[in-house]
């Protein structure tokens, strides 16, 4: 799952055209709008790669590359920017787009033309951008997004006439849909062959560069060219009367939450225990097949358990991430982050730190990147500082594991609500409690500034559609099994010849076996015996890791060779030790990715290696007291 | 009707830029659950501020809409 993760997402992976820019000839062309006009969609239509696209501004945090070959034009590299609204760079994420339309971007070359993208629906406002990007005088074509909702809603836009007014071509597309691409392809390609002549014509724009100006232009613009404004959405009006709802709103949000939790286990986890048993059943066949060897030791005991014991988590992954997916292209995302501001505010942290924090519940790594769009640059240490304490994919497996072996299946609050499922919660709590505790401290202490502004656009609710829903979680499913396909995998297979090297019939006499029974008085207090400590040292590369760990080693142990996972860890570990291990895992800092991340966006490695140490004591502490404490009410 | 804001100039261009700018005009639509911030309506979009900043914005109230 750290996969997600790639640390050089997209910088330079295709290689810049180096030769001297001939004139009039367009290499790369670059996609330019403000926040959450559909920009990366488009990127995503007109090179079919997938870049994450959501409803809410901010998606797009740094540049990305790919070639135009969805229209055809392989040879040309399209190049998506995050969202601006002018090219003052106020934050990180739009200092980078701002750079990159300079050509002051190391790495990647100056844009030769430019995809000024708009969202029809508020042309008015979204003119304004227009003024200073086509000052930059590259060859430009404006769209217009969205277009197909803004008639749909009884606006109206004359794209000849803005043509002649802008002085650029004007097209009317929509990205979601795909329709009025060939406009692009056209502009393309009458801009590759003509040699940039004086043929831009002159264009009246505002001289003074100050917003005041570029409104009255593009107030006259849209009045001139006869604009009509569609209906402004009725139901998000009507919906966020609810959903902002003094005692609605906050209600509506723990139901989702709850929802999210009750679902994960009364429908994902019937479906884990049959992928499990289908998993079992099949490798008990192999095994059958292949006789009793160190061939089938190898295989079935060690690789097979290991790898299987992660890939059953797969449904409930899954589930969680089409819920995530529901949230964020719906655009009730920005409205969470709204209700929760005043929480914010009261630990120091703006509100717009909230989005990245509930990503995060994805994975720790691109809610670490999407702080860029956090303008105070303390607020946004902060936030990259807590980010990991919040609950990421990657936990859910030894969460769901230990949950399933050690919490009995009963109701609660009159049947509505599983024991499970409150037990899920509570983890996730304690992981939001520690961030908003450990932010609160940083805030009050060595990152202390006055509090930025919090200044968040909120999005026009929209339908999520089946296909942005199925890309992403195809996406995510591919990143799971590559995961278990390789660091996982290499794992298991260290885990299992170090315990069959140099006996392999004592497993406590193996290599892993003495290195376990080495750190066991360390981590005797918290409840665990060595086979966890093993699992905790392994799960420094990644946090789900423990999981095919502890699958090998009972795998290869005579003793509980033949019980399930589960039963296995029943058998082996008090139920102090196994709540232990969840709190352990719930502030512990086991995820190489997020380091290396933490590193590149604070430029440092002194963040990386303060976040370790605290989050690694304050884990071994909560263990430790959790331990104790159930010992103590089970006496 | 936006007058004028009295911010730091980063901020100020930068809300400017989205749209509270002089002679915009600004509707208030709804508080958040907490009170604050408040979601306003500017040229068809709508944007939330928290009052400490809201207030550094200078209006001229018009007869329909306040603020």
């Amino acid at each position: 799952m750290n996969d997600c993760c790639s640390t050089d997402t997209g910088v330079a992976i295709l290689e810049s055209p180096s030769a001297p820019r001939a004139a009039g000839k367009i290499r790369t062309v670059a996609l330019v709008g403000p926040p959450n006009s559909g920009k990366s969609t488009l990127f995503n239509r007109l090179t079919g790669l997938r870049q994450k696209v959501a409803n809410y501004p901010g998606v797009t945090v740094e540049q990305h590359f790919g070639k135009l070959s969805g229209i055809g034009r392989s040879d040309l590299v399209l190049i998506d920017l995050p969202g601006i609204y002018s090219l003052d760079s106020y934050s990180e994420d739009a200092r980078v787009a701002v750079d990159v339309l300079h050509g002051a971007m190391p790495g990647t070359p100056a844009p030769d033309a430019i995809l000024l993208v708009l969202d029809s629906l508020h042309l008015r406002r979204q003119l304004m951008l227009a003024a200073p990007v086509l000052a930059l005088g590259l060859p430009t074509l404006v769209l217009l997004n969205m277009s197909d909702l803004m008639e749909t809603r009884g606006g109206e836009a004359d794209t000849l006439a803005l043509a002649k007014e802008l002085g650029v071509p004007v097209a009317k597309i929509s990205a979601t849909r795909g329709t009025g691409l060939d406009a692009i392809t056209h502009f393309l390609d009458s801009k590759s062959q003509l040699p940039t002549s004086n043929s831009t014509t002159r264009l009246e724009l505002p001289v003074v560069g100050n917003a005041r100006s570029y409104r009255q232009w593009a107030t006259g613009i849209s009045t001139r060219t006869k604009y009509k404004a569609p209906l402004s959405s009725e139901w998000t009006r009507k919906l966020d009367g609810i959903l902002l709802h003094r005692i609605w709103g906050p209600l509506f949000f723990l139901i989702v939450v709850i929802a999210v939790f009750q679902v994960v286990f009364t429908i994902g986890q019937p479906l884990s225990d049959g992928l499990g048993a289908i998993l079992n059943t099949g490798g008990d066949k192999i095994g059958g097949l292949l006789g009793h060897t160190w061939v089938e030791s190898l295989l079935i005991d060690g690789i097979w358990k290991g790898v299987a014991s992660v890939l059953v988590f797969l449904p409930q992954i899954l589930l969680l991430f089409l819920f995530i997916g529901v949230l964020e292209d719906s655009g009730y995302l920005a409205r969470a982050a709204l209700i929760a501001d005043r929480v914010m505010r009261s630990i120091g942290l703006n509100g717009k730190a909230f989005i990245p924090l509930l990503s995060a519940y994805a994975c720790a790594v691109p809610a670490i990147m999407a702080t860029r769009t956090i303008e105070n640059k303390r607020d946004r240490f902060a936030t990259i500082l807590v980010a990991p304490f919040m609950t990421c994919s990657a936990r859910l497996p030894i969460y769901l594991l230990m949950i399933a072996a050690f919490v009995p299946n009963r109701h609660i609050l009159g049947g509505f609500f599983g024991l499970q499922a409150a037990v899920m919660l509570s983890l996730y709590v304690l992981g939001f409690l520690a961030a908003f505790g450990t932010a609160w401290l940083l805030k009050s202490s060595i990152l202390k500034t006055a509090s930025a502004p919090f200044i968040l656009e909120l999005p026009q609710y929209r339908l999520p559609t089946v296909r942005s829903l199925s890309l992403r979680v195809a996406e995510r499913g591919k990143v799971f099994l590559k995961q278990a396909g390789t660091i996982i995998l290499c794992v298991t297979i260290a885990i299992w010849v170090f315990s069959h090297v140099p006996s392999h019939t004592d497993l406590p006499q193996s290599l892993i076996g003495r290195l376990g029974h080495a750190i066991e008085p360390l981590i005797r207090p918290l409840g665990f015996n060595w086979k966890i400590g093993i699992g905790l040292l392994s799960s420094v590369v990644a946090r789900e890791v423990i999981v095919g760990t502890l699958g090998t080693l009972y795998g290869a142990d005579p003793a509980t060779q033949s019980l399930g996972l589960q039963a296995a860890l029943r058998h082996d570990l008090t139920l102090g030790g196994a709540m232990a291990l969840v709190v352990f895992f719930a502030f512990a800092m086991q995820c190489t990715s997020t380091l290396a991340i933490v590193r590149r966006e604070t430029n440092s490695w002194k963040w990386p290696a303060i976040q370790f140490t605290y989050m690694t004591g304050l884990a071994y502490v909560a263990a430790l007291a959790t331990n104790q404490i159930i010992l103590l009410f089970l006496r | 009707m936006v007058e004028a804001l009295d911010l730091p100039d980063e901020i100020g261009h930068h809300l400017m830029h989205m749209g509270f700018a002089p002679e915009a005009r600004v509707v208030v639509i709804r508080r958040a659950p907490a009170g604050d911030p408040t979601v306003y309506s500017i040229d068809g979009f709508e944007i939330a501020l928290r009052r400490e900043t809201a207030q550094f914005i200078r209006v001229i109230p018009q007869p329909e809409g306040q603020s």
